[in-house]
């Protein structure tokens, strides 16, 4: 076992904390504008996006561009669990208030169909290389909305109302504990079996690593938290729909992903951070934003493909202390 | 059994321009390995120029399916020189992205700059209908299906018979011999990419005609049916994108005749995946054994 209580990770925890107790205080005070509230939200839920999407795309060295797809998985399985069916579950919950129960069963299930979703998805598709693989994820992204949009149940185009229920704490949490699996899995044996298939597949075949195994293994965790995402946006959004999860959404993911560095977690969170400021200051000339996006995933390709922090992380090691091993941060 | 030539007949057509897409993505791919998502949004600047041609310029058809086919390859050739080719040694996943990047440049700048209101495609073609035998054939669906043969027919002539074409088949073949044969290889293939956007151009103003409305998103969804269409014929096969465009046309009729139209794009990416499961190669493709 590796302390985990190095100095390092309890700075980085007593941040985490002063961000979230500050964060906390202000929007139960209403001091920031709802504008920056919903924003915060959805930093959060892009963080975990991307972090997951990174770990198909940039650290397994596949290439899925059908994440939307697995979020809107999420989405509307939560929303069946908190909209559908809580009239049938909620008396059976012991609790005054059986919200928070519903939501956390709505959000578990929902993650862990989209996780589902995924190995069946994956194991058929990951056989295919690169472009092929990219193609066919996209192909799966819109069937997914299709067969939403051609569900009665689930309310067709228009989609489901989802009363709002899930609060910053929720987002933030979910955020972290997001970040610190993927992190964690990303640095165990299988994060290095990942990594090696990046690096070259059929080295990795010969050296003995069952490279469909692990493949299946990133892409259905991928999957997982993109539901994960999904059904914290459903809770906190008032209404999906089919529409929004369409490969507009999975290129928005891409793009952090992208942009960030393919193989950095830290990138992928400073991508997401990046592009949701971009989207929140555009946000007034819609037309614009995504001609900026697509004029700024051009040129980071021409000049950096390997993004910002490419396979690099940030880390506090800087501060001189006595940092991990990993110096991952 | 009326109804069914109907369908085939309506299923042709587009097909036919399903297939002229698929051209443009089976060469550039042949030719350097990229799927060039950029290529459906080619097909939407060409639907507009032929607009602006018809309306502003008050050009008959074939002048406006000139132009357009001449801009879009300037179109094609630019977007190569400018995002592709620096790239071309790069990992091919950095190109796919920018690919992915200059298709959503092309979709919302155009809709900056024509707005992203739908409008409606004057009527180049008479309005004359030929009845054989309780069938109807629209002078457009024929004038249609004639275009795109003639415009196949050229470009296996160019394939063929011309030292581009010639050119072209030896870099697709092996880039790196090519090269070492004194074949300008850039020009080769900036040759493909003009030619493939040309064809994607006049595939533009064909579906203009056919569906009387074009706007700026138009080129996502046919052209991602179009890539369907060459991966199903074996991509970088010429006549494999010819048979599987057609053949995803006369699906899609029969799918929305069936009273499925809603689940019509659905049954195009299930035969995608279906595809590349079962034979990735597709339907006119070799097995290609990887080698280390």
């Amino acid at each position: 076992m590796r302390n985990i209580l190095t100095s390092k990770n309890i700075l980085i925890t007593a941040i985490l904390l002063a961000f979230f107790a500050a964060t906390q205080f202000a929007i139960s005070q209403a001091i920031l504008p709802p504008f920056f509230t919903l924003n915060l939200m959805l930093i959060c839920i892009y963080i975990i996006l991307s972090v997951s999407l990174n770990l198909i795309n940039g650290f397994t060295g596949q290439f899925s561009i059908g994440h939307a797809g697995f979020m809107s998985v999420g989405a509307y399985f939560s929303a069946i669990i908190t909209v559908k069916l809580a009239p049938k579950i909620a008396p059976l919950i012991p609790l005054a208030d059986p919200k928070p129960v519903l939501l956390l069963i709505g959000l578990i299930l929902g993650a862990i169909i989209a996780g589902l979703t995924g190995f069946l998805i994956g194991l058929p598709t990951l056989r295919l290389k690169g472009d092929y693989l990219a193609i066919a994820t996209l192909g799966f992204g819109e069937i997914v909305r299709i067969v939403f949009l051609n569900s009665d149940y689930l309310g067709r185009a228009s989609g489901l109302i989802v009363p709002k229920s899930a609060s910053w704490p929720w987002f933030f949490f979910i955020m972290v504990i997001s970040v610190i699996i993927i992190k964690n899995f990303v640095t165990s044996t299988h994060g290095r079996a990942c990594i090696s298939i990046r690096e070259n597949e059929i080295a990795a075949e010969a050296m003995g690593i069952n490279t469909t195994r692990y493949k299946v293994m990133a892409f259905s965790i991928g999957a997982l938290f993109a539901g994960l995402a999904g059904g914290l946006y459903a809770n906190y959004m008032f209404i999906i729909q089919p529409m929004t999860f369409g490969f507009l959404k999975s290129f928005d993911i891409l793009v952090m992903v992208v942009l960030g560095g393919m193989g950095s977690i830290t990138g992928s969170i400073v991508g997401a951070i990046m592009m949701t400021f971009i989207s929140a200051a555009l946000a007034d000339y819609p037309q614009w934003r995504l001609v900026i996006t697509a004029v700024l995933l051009v040129v980071m390709m021409l000049f950096r493909p390997q993004g910002l922090l490419g396979n690099k992380e940030l880390s506090l090691n800087f501060l001189g202390k006595k940092g991990g091993r990993n110096g991952a941060a | 059994m009326e109804v069914f030539i109907q369908q085939l007949i309506n299923g042709l057509s587009v097909g036919s321009i399903y297939a002229l897409i698929a051209l443009g993505y089976t060469m550039v791919y042949g030719i350097i390995r990229l799927i060039n998502f950029a290529h459906g949004d080619v097909f939407m600047v060409g639907a507009y120029i032929g607009f602006y041609a018809t309306t502003s310029l008050g050009l008959g058809f074939i002048p406006a399916l000139l132009l357009a086919m001449v801009l879009s390859a300037v179109l094609g050739v630019t977007i190569e020189r400018i995002a592709y080719k620096p790239l071309r040694n790069h990992p091919r996943i950095a190109a796919l992205i920018t690919a992915i990047g200059v298709s959503l440049f092309l979709e919302y700048g155009g809709m900056l700059i024509v707005s992203p209101k739908v409008r409606t495609f004057p009527a180049v073609f008479s309005d004359t209908k030929y009845h054989i035998g309780g069938i109807v054939f629209k002078f457009g669906d024929v004038a249609m299906i004639i275009t795109a043969v003639v415009l196949m027919v050229v470009l296996q002539f160019i394939v063929h018979y011309t030292k581009t074409g010639k050119a072209m088949r030896a870099v697709s073949f092996d880039y790196q011999a090519a090269m070492l044969m004194g074949i300008n290889v850039n020009n080769t293939i900036s040759a493909t990419f003009a030619i493939g956007s040309a064809l994607a151009g006049a595939a533009g103003i064909l579906i203009g005609v056919y569906y009387n409305s074009i706007d700026p998103l138009m080129g996502i969804i046919p052209g991602m049916k179009a890539f369907v269409a060459a991966v199903l014929g074996g991509i970088g096969i010429i006549p494999g994108a010819m048979v599987g465009g057609l053949f995803l046309g006369l699906v899609e009729a029969f799918v929305s005749w069936a009273g499925y139209s809603t689940w019509r794009d659905a049954v195009t990416f299930a035969i995608l995946i279906i595809v590349l499961i079962v034979k990735p190669s597709g339907l006119f493709g070799k097995n290609i054994r990887e080698k280390v």
